[in-house]
């Protein structure tokens, strides 16, 4: 038998506040709406920033994408700050049991030697281009428009640096501070990583956030994580017998599953908006991702040698595909 | 046999450094100066960034751990709170007063802070810094969702929470808050870490979120009282990224001092005249009151400011050129500001009221040299006023300070019958100010505050050209229910009945 307990009713005088009434009708809105529509200021702002004076305070033309309402570029997942550290925080308890599990059993010594000496080598100097990734996505964040837009690259940002120091503990775990020393030596002055390290500082001096965004979150990222994490880690390492490798870059993977649903999703909808869009994506998407792929080709030989080229090349027909099913035409 | 080689324990201070600084390099593919090209303008030299001591050490699993689980129970006692008729614990609904202020004015300052320390934490060269920054953004979001979130159910319920995205950028009184933030973005770098690490955090927050949140516990409002206790420990880290951000730029270079001295004596100015508004919460708005914002300014302002300049004495840093002043506003600025407020509050998206004679004792009681004598007999002359049916209502329209933007409505320091007035010509043109604090404040910086947003004379331009239906509606305000005086008010009617239903059996 169900029994309803009886409480005092009484009636809203509302469902919700105007600007989302305006925007979804007089309905109850969600957590997500609340705290991501309307609530970066729009109007009568007051002062230049003294740092641009061309600029306003916030400015949407700081990009080449043009968007007529820059709130449509919303995130599929819905994160606001508690649904996105209740999720991170999931996952964190998943790769500390992880890293547990690979310590406590001492997996990382009777990794083989050669192959421990692969995974210290490509994944180590990462933790670098991570960083990188952290200083763009803070970037987007800091100057882009719209907070349904910059809210996930701050989330985006906070997770590099996460993804960053699983990296080094992982290069801490395998090898030690000597790992860590090497891995930033091989970043700074190895040819494997110039390309690489090209990339990423030619992106620290990009102020365009949108084309950033393009730079990081799709181009590079788009091949760097398949390619690290599926090709060399999964393919390669966990099938010689270094599944100890994949447990502990378990986040990444995951991680990369979940965000470029999201990084999909705003390209879609950017491009949806005009052909205007869609030219600039197009000739971006082009031009970074090819810059990536070529980036990516000797960090990828560091473990699969003479098959680099093939992977990269597979990886990049892949992203194509991706970046095309987006609407944007390559 | 293979003699296994003990790994270099590393220290917790080492590991950090591990985990964070060793993150970055110095770029050779572009110059410094082009990847991080606000950082010298404002003349502030910095030789050495791995000086930087890192304020706390949190990497980002224990960052993601710690707070999804305060995001927890926040939401859990939000979720109960709206479930069970929470709002009609409050004292009474005049509180209300009090946080559609707040959501007007600080949620959104809390959103613009977001946004400054997301520029910071790519702007500054070091990565120590840059990290201890991006966390603060982060937290400054949460900080504008959970206050969205807490007060979302009162709107529901109430009037003046509906249009808070409208009332944030046309009405007039959040300008003062606005114009703040705006201030402290539209600066460098190292003087919004002033602006708002050390000044807003540092200095003042305390005198913002204590009386706030202890305000909020005592008169029944579970909602707030949790959105602050969970803030609280993000706080208590952002005061420390406040504090050293400070004591490294002047410890990295002497000709550091004179420039970070004018910006605190600057930013205190400026934070004291926000904290206005709280004097005016703290005095009038709270039906069950904590104590008298003079009682509060003792202690957090001149025992915890007093204590922590005395600190910084070492560095060569004097207290804020507008202490004295502040001092002696202490005792008037609340009466002062809530008279503003009663006059103009067919202009305000909250009510105001004037106090009853039990609250007039109790303001004398706290404001021994000054109720009795200045603001006593104004409140008596306008409640007779309202008994006879005509209330005073001013429909002139105040005179703005071009700096800080609140009305002018403060007396001389050295007077309480003389209101203070100052002006500056800048270009031919004629700026007016509130106090000597506000003039020096635009006379070192004409070139920025001309630009300054104003809204009464926005008034008299596109789309409103002097109407005020015409402007009621451009602010999303509602005559007759999100205005005037609490007596009588909607919010008054609905509470008073609905608390009836709940607490007796008619």
């Amino acid at each position: 038998m169900q029994i309803d307990l009886r409480t005092v009713a009484i009636q809203p005088q509302r469902q919700a506040f105007d600007h989302l009434v305006r925007r979804f009708g007089d309905k109850p809105a969600s957590r997500y709406q609340e705290g991501s529509y309307d609530i970066q200021a729009a109007e009568n702002l007051h002062y230049k920033p003294t740092w641009a004076p061309e600029n306003e305070l916030y400015d949407a033309s700081l990009t080449r994408i043009v968007m007529q309402d820059w709130y449509a570029l919303k995130d599929p997942r819905q994160f606001y700050y508690s649904t996105y550290t209740l999720t991170r925080a999931r996952q964190q308890e998943t790769a500390e049991a992880n890293f547990a599990f690979v310590e406590s059993r001492g997996l990382a010594d009777m990794l083989p030697d050669e192959l421990r000496d692969v995974a210290l080598k490509v994944l180590v100097p990462l933790r670098h281009a991570a960083w990188g990734a952290n200083q763009h996505n803070t970037f987007i964040c800091g100057y882009g428009y719209g907070t349904t837009f910059t809210q996930p690259c701050m989330y985006h940002a906070m997770d590099n640096l996460g993804i960053a120091q699983y990296l080094s503990r992982l290069g801490l775990l395998l090898g030690d501070t000597d790992a860590l020393e090497a891995g930033k030596q091989a970043w700074l002055d190895d040819a494997a990583w110039q390309p690489l390290r090209r990339y990423v500082e030619d992106c620290l001096v990009l102020r365009d956030p949108f084309e950033l965004f393009v730079a990081q979150n799709v181009a590079l990222d788009g091949l760097l994580y398949p390619l690290v994490y599926e090709r060399i880690v999964d393919e390669h390492l966990s099938v010689r017998g270094a599944s100890a490798v994949a447990m502990l870059t378990q986040f990444m993977s995951d991680w990369f599953d979940e965000t470029r649903k999201w990084v999909d999703a705003v390209l879609k909808v950017a491009a949806a908006e005009s052909e205007h869009n869609r030219d600039v994506l197009q000739g971006w998407t082009r031009s970074w991702s090819a810059r990536a792929a070529s980036a990516m080709v000797p960090v990828v030989e560091l473990a699969l040698g003479a098959e680099a080229d093939e992977a990269v090349g597979q990886q990049l027909a892949a992203l194509t595909a991706r970046i095309q099913k987006t609407g944007i035409p390559l | 046999m293979d003699m296994k080689v003990a790994k270099k324990k590393l220290g917790l201070k080492e590991k950090y450094r591990a985990l964070t600084r060793d993150l970055g390099w110095d770029t050779t593919y572009q110059p410094k100066d082009a990847v991080f090209p606000y950082v010298g303008y404002e003349g502030i030299k910095i030789h050495d960034w791995d000086k930087w001591e890192d304020p706390f050490r949190l990497t980002m699993d224990a960052y993601w751990k710690y707070q999804a689980e305060k995001e927890r129970k926040f939401y859990a006692i939000i979720d109960a709170h709206a479930q069970n008729n929470g709002h009609l614990n409050l004292t009474d609904a005049r509180y209300l007063s009090a946080l559609k202020i707040f959501l007007q004015a600080i949620s959104p300052a809390e959103y613009a802070s977001h946004k400054g320390f997301a520029r910071t934490g790519r702007e500054f060269p070091g990565v120590g810094t840059q990290v201890a920054c991006q966390m603060q953004a982060i937290d400054e979001i949460r900080h504008a969702q959970t206050q969205i979130h807490a007060m979302s159910n009162y709107n529901r319920y109430y009037n003046g929470f509906h249009a808070f995205a409208d009332t944030r950028d046309r009405i007039w009184y959040t300008s003062v808050a606005r114009s703040f933030f705006d201030d402290a973005m539209s600066a460098g770098p190292f003087e919004f870490m002033i602006a708002i690490g050390f000044s807003f955090e540092y200095v003042l927050t305390n005198l913002l979120f204590v009386p706030f949140m202890s305000g909020a516990a005592y008169n029944g409002d579970m909602a707030t009282v949790t959105f602050g206790f969970s803030a609280q420990s993000d706080e208590a880290r952002h005061m420390t990224l406040g504090l050293e951000c400070i004591k490294f730029m002047l410890e990295q270079d002497p000709d550091n001092l004179p420039i970070v001295q004018n910006w605190i004596d600057k930013w205190f100015w400026r934070g004291f005249r926000v904290l206005g508004l709280v004097s005016t919460m703290m005095d009038y708005m709270l039906p069950k009151r904590v104590m008298s914002w003079r009682e509060a300014w003792d202690i957090y302002g001149v025992e915890n400011g007093g204590a922590l300049f005395k600190d910084l004495a070492r560095y060569g840093i004097k207290p804020p050129k507008g202490w004295d002043d502040a001092e002696k506003a202490i005792d008037h600025m609340s009466h002062q500001f809530m008279l503003g407020l009663y006059q103009w509050s067919f202009g305000t998206a909250f009510h105001s009221w004037i106090p009853s004679e039990e609250d007039m004792n109790w303001l004398s009681a706290k404001y021994p040299d000054t109720f009795d004598k200045y603001y006593r007999p104004r409140w008596k002359h306008i409640k007779k006023l309202a008994d006879a049916g005509t209330p005073f209502k001013n429909y002139g329209l105040a005179k703005l300070c071009q700096t800080c933007q609140l009305p002018t409505v403060f007396t001389e320091p050295d007077d309480p019958t003389l209101t203070c007035h100052r002006q500056s010509v800048y270009k031919g043109q004629k700026y007016h100010f509130c106090s000597d604090g506000c003039q020096h404040v635009f006379d070192n910086e004409p070139e920025k505050y001309v630009q300054a947003w104003l809204p009464m004379p926005q008034l008299f331009q596109e789309p409103i050209n002097g109407d005020l239906g015409a402007w009621m509606e451009w602010v999303s305000l509602r005559d007759g229910k999100d205005n005037g005086d609490y007596a009588g008010s909607e919010d008054q009617r609905n509470f008073e009945a609905w608390r009836g239903l709940a607490t007796t059996n008619q």
